[in-house]
């Protein structure tokens, strides 16, 4: 386990990657995953309460560093290679594509609001303006993923995305993956012996 | 006169809530031309141009290049005619430029090599090569737009249709944007709020009001017409 630790966090040096952030973030399922170790451990399986928080910890880690390293496209289409639902994957990317706009329209209502004086008031009257403003917000994204269907079908959409399958394996795909499994491979052995 | 590539008798649409969008549209729209569509907001421009390629259906017949707009000719007439919207955010849906110019092809029928073939040709024609790997997202208003248009020709359309194509643009933008579409052979329609831009791309123009074409004939003639100007 200790060795997997130290094989992720150099890779996350390797990629230039703030290591003690994304230590941090990593541990956000440790709460979740103590759960089942204090489970395991009431029923009595010491070695089990170990290592479901390292594993999952680790395997968070792993999911960081791919997430951090490799485009969305890229993450989406090695997703649907595995057979990941499609309809999965179309709503992860059209939430990606439209995240950052909707978050745009938001900063933007908040600006406007802080103009006028933001949402002052008490807590009650605070909650009602941000309730509202969540409201429009939904009715503005309403309105976009409808003028968004509408592009899709001036361009031919018939109810099925076809995508371009862009993705073409390289040698240094291949030596990646092949380091990616051996390295693992070869702890494992030696941890066995 | 060569035969019209646009042909509207008699349009009326209604939205669900009652509102009369259209009241009676005739127009028609020749080869080669340029058309700009002009009226205040809510006169019913844009939901003009959504029937041209069957975004909306209205009552009585609009006709392009000879085929009704009816449900099994959509397929073809979105080809043929290809519409650029007023907020480009709306229509570049793809993680990445290529995706996006290349989506209308594959809708087509195109294989993947074709298409991605056609998305390369048309971004060139639109003068934004460069952005063929980028996120939409990371691109300016008016390298947006030039994807946006790219997306279209990527579809080889006979007519263009641009609503109000000049909004988030700055000067240089706009102008930039008017030397690409004079470059461009289609015949277009161009609903615009910009005399400006209207004076310098269209060979006529009809003048939107209440629903109905109050009027038609050089941009200068309707803005004296109906004092359409902002100063």
């Amino acid at each position: 386990m200790a060795a997997y630790f130290f094989l992720l966090c150099g890779s996350v040096l390797l990629a230039r990657l703030p290591l003690k952030a994304i230590l941090l973030r990593a541990a956000v399922v440790l709460p979740f995953s103590a759960t089942f170790a204090c489970v395991s451990l009431l029923s009595g399986t010491t070695e089990r309460a170990i290592g479901i928080p390292v594993k999952s910890f680790l395997s968070a880690l792993g999911v960081l560093l791919v997430v951090a390293t490799t485009p969305l496209p890229q993450i989406l289409k090695a997703l649907e290679s595995l057979g990941a639902p499609r309809i999965a994957l179309l709503v992860i990317q059209f939430l990606y594509r439209y995240l950052f706009v909707i978050f745009e329209q938001a900063q933007h209502m908040r600006l406007a609001a802080k103009c006028r004086g933001g949402f002052g008031g008490g807590h009650r009257s605070k909650f009602k303006a941000a309730a509202g403003a969540l409201a429009v917000l939904f009715g503005r994204s309403y309105e976009r993923a409808e003028g968004i269907h509408q592009a899709m079908l001036a361009r031919g959409f018939d109810g099925h995305l076809r995508l371009l399958s862009t993705g073409r394996i390289r040698a240094v795909d291949v030596a990646f993956l092949t380091a990616a499994v051996a390295i693992p491979l070869a702890f494992r052995i030696g941890a066995g012996r | 006169m060569p035969d019209p590539v646009i042909q509207v008798r008699g349009l009326r649409y209604t939205y669900d809530d009652g509102t009369v969008a259209l009241n009676g549209i005739d127009f028609d729209l020749y080869p080669g031309e340029t058309v700009a569509l002009l009226g205040a907001n809510g006169s019913g421009k844009t939901t003009f141009v959504l029937h041209l390629n069957g975004l909306l259906h209205g009552s009585d017949s609009v006709i392009v290049c000879g085929l009704p707009v009816i449900a099994a000719n959509l397929p073809e007439v979105r080809r043929k005619v290809g519409v650029v919207f007023q907020d480009s955010d709306e229509q570049l849906f793809m993680p990445t430029v290529l995706e996006d110019v290349a989506f209308g092809p594959l809708n087509l029928g195109l294989s993947p090599e074709e298409a991605i073939a056609r998305a390369r040709k048309s971004l060139e024609q639109a003068g934004i090569a460069s952005a063929l790997h980028k996120s939409p997202y990371h691109l300016s208003a008016g390298e947006k737009r030039r994807v946006a248009i790219a997306g279209v020709l990527a579809m080889v359309p006979d007519i263009l249709v641009l609503d109000e194509p000049t909004t988030y643009l700055d000067p240089p933008g706009q102008r930039e944007l008017l030397a690409l579409l004079r470059q461009l052979p289609q015949a277009k329609i161009v609903v615009t709020h910009d005399m400006q831009f209207a004076r310098a791309i269209a060979s006529r123009a009809v003048f939107f009001e209440k629903g109905k074409i109050a009027a038609a004939g050089s941009v200068d003639e309707l803005v004296s017409r109906f004092h359409w100007r902002s100063e």
